[in-house]
């Protein structure tokens, strides 16, 4: 991944070197800053290692091992990812988080841009506001922005059933069994359209503004301003968002565990692969195959970056 | 950039479409600060959810909040904001230092390590916990404040973040005038550097707080002991006993609410205050 040394963006043309020229004072001087380099890229470096190269490579090697009851550890070899891969309980998680992810990438996407558009053209005071507004929810915790949807969802204290009987139909309950894709699709939009949202702002604000004077000039409506100049040019933004947001959702967690109390048995301990992973890990103290599932899932996220990446390689995008 | 007048109908529509915006963000916080001034009688009676109605209970429910089973909402309060601030201060530490080291000097294997570190932040966060757990097991630290602490020490993406922002913000001139001048390789960093990073610094260190507050995976799987719990983990203690013993004694719902309300608070000033930090750092995380 060498492209960090040169971001394929117009944005930071020029504004980001990282590299250093070499260092004033000859060999001798040169051989001092490696030194100093290394010192200061080193509290870091141990807490890299201690916290994820060897948990990685622990789970790796918790992975290839089986333990019995009687037997002791055993090797297995890929007997536990063989397990996974023809394992419902897995492939039914995976499944989900799949599905939802196609749907819920595009929708939080899709909403993040549209405001970020807006609030990029339209100024004044409730502009700031909605900013601000907009981008609350990614200083509330998931586990409460979770919970107050809950709550908003339940028959008894939300406003669901309320407003449902205003219109004279049946009140949907979004944690049922039928609904609960919808149920989450909304929390998770909620909680991360504003993250998203800003990082596209900054984006788009760091576009020359001459630009779309001279495009004025030559008769473009806003419309196509908006779509034929500022979405191409703050691709590498939506690049960025588009894998954070696969990672992140693949990963799926916290809001169905925190919606499972309240969700009368619709969140299943093999709700997405996160949620089995932990259960398998924490309830049944089985860590080797919890292991080899977390790397399994591991794996399928690899593998929808690496998707990902593929598909945009041409478009100028975050990794070309 | 005068409006023209063709362009106003436009902007009506613009601002119908941010206000229905804002509805949609805000409804849940009006929920929870409506529902947080009612008592169990008001929460559950159906009609007006999001209306005040039943008067105003909001303090009586705070003190029942802080007083609920010997204070341990407090005890949790405290342990949130201890793990936020050591966490994200010692992330912050640890990431600008390698930010600066990473951007300001080019050292044999600089590459290769950044490349890793990079690669890292596609890894699973949670693929990472599990076998944290049994680490932690092993070497006796679980379900210690320790547990949840030195984990939350590492953010590669705040490294990554902190080197862009080295980079773009230290001119290298000024750095070998320091050293001609006789200024030791710290004493640059602390005289020279640091100031100048100053508004990337803040953003890390408003960002490495926040995930650490708004944390629930590490800590739910790091601690059992109830008194370790920072309030993520120990509100969702309170769900999972209100929905499973419904309606018997206290109702603790009331307190939910309340207490939800009182964790998000904090936060939200911290945001509300510090914008022009973290909007200028994030941009910075967007150039990429």
């Amino acid at each position: 991944m060498a492209s960090i040394e040169t971001p394929p963006t117009a944005l930071s043309a020029g504004a980001v070197v990282p590299d250093t020229p070499a260092a004033p004072g000859g060999r001798r001087g040169s051989a001092r800053r490696h030194w100093v380099g290394w010192f200061f890229i080193f509290p870091f470096l141990v807490v890299f290692v201690a916290f994820l190269v060897a948990p990685l490579a622990y789970a790796a090697y918790l992975s290839l091992y089986t333990k019995g009851l009687a037997t002791g550890t055993t090797f297995a070899g890929i007997d536990n990812y063989k397990r996974a891969f023809t394992d419902p309980s897995f492939l039914h998680g995976l499944w989900f988080v799949l599905k939802f992810s196609l749907v819920v990438i595009p929708l939080q996407v899709i909403v993040a841009l549209f405001a970020a558009l807006l609030l990029d053209e339209v100024v004044g005071r409730l502009a700031r506001f909605a900013r601000l507004i907009i981008f609350l929810p990614y200083a509330i915790p998931v586990v409460l922005g979770s919970l107050m949807w809950g709550f908003l969802y339940s028959p008894s204290f939300g406003p669901i059933e309320q407003i449902s009987t205003l219109f004279n139909v049946q009140a949907p309950f979004l944690l049922s069994q039928g609904n609960i894709f919808y149920g989450l699709l909304n929390v998770v939009t909620w909680q991360w359209a504003g993250y998203y949202m800003i990082i596209i702002y900054a984006a788009l604000q760091g576009i020359d503004t001459s630009i779309y004077e001279a495009a004025r000039t030559d008769g473009a409506t806003s419309r196509q301003i908006s779509l034929r100049i500022k979405i191409p040019l703050i691709t590498p933004a939506l690049a960025l968002i588009l894998v954070f947001a696969l990672i992140g959702t693949l990963q799926f967690f916290v809001e169905p565990k925190v919606l499972g109390p309240i969700a009368n048995g619709t969140i299943t301990p093999d709700f997405t692969p996160n949620i089995y992973a932990v259960t398998l890990a924490l309830q049944y103290a089985q860590f080797n195959y919890a292991s080899a599932i977390s790397f399994s899932l591991g794996f399928v996220v690899f593998v929808a970056v690496a998707i990902f990446m593929f598909v945009t390689r041409k478009r100028g995008s975050l990794f070309t | 950039m005068s409006e023209t007048p063709r362009r106003i109908p436009r902007h009506i529509w613009g601002k119908l479409l941010l206000l229905a915006l804002i509805c949609y963000f805000l409804v849940p916080v009006w929920w929870l600060l409506v529902a947080s001034t009612k008592n169990a009688e008001g929460l559950f009676s159906g009609s007006g959810a999001l209306w005040f109605k039943g008067g105003f209970h909001f303090f009586e429910n705070l003190h029942d909040l802080f007083a609920y089973n010997n204070g341990e909402f407090l005890t949790w309060l405290g342990n949130s904001v201890l793990y936020a601030l050591t966490g994200g201060i010692g992330c912050t530490i640890i990431s600008v230092l390698a930010g600066y080291g990473f951007a300001k000097f080019k050292f044999r294997g600089r590459n290769i390590v950044f490349a890793a570190v990079l690669g890292s932040v596609v890894v699973p966060l949670t693929s990472l916990v599990i076998p944290t757990f049994v680490m932690m097991t092993n070497i006796g630290l679980i379900d210690t404040i320790w547990a949840v602490i030195l984990p939350s020490l590492l953010s590669p993406f705040a490294v990554y973040l902190m080197r862009v922002y080295a980079a773009a913000s230290i001119p290298d001139e000024l750095l070998d005038a320091a050293r001609i001048d006789g200024a030791g390789e710290l004493r640059t960093f602390f005289k020279v550097a640091l100031p100048l990073m100053r508004p990337g610094v803040i953003t890390v260190l408003l960002l490495s707080v926040v995930a650490t507050w708004n944390n629930f995976f590490l800590p739910l799987v790091m601690l059992s002991t109830s008194k370790l719990y920072p309030l993520t983990v120990g509100i969702t203690l309170w769900t999972t006993l209100a929905s499973s013993n419904n309606g018997g004694g206290q109702s603790l719902w009331n307190l939910i609410i309340v207490g939800s309300l009182v964790s998000i608070i904090p936060l939200v000033i911290a945001f509300l205050t510090l914008q022009k930090y973290w909007r200028g750092g994030l941009a910075v995380g967007s150039l990429k």
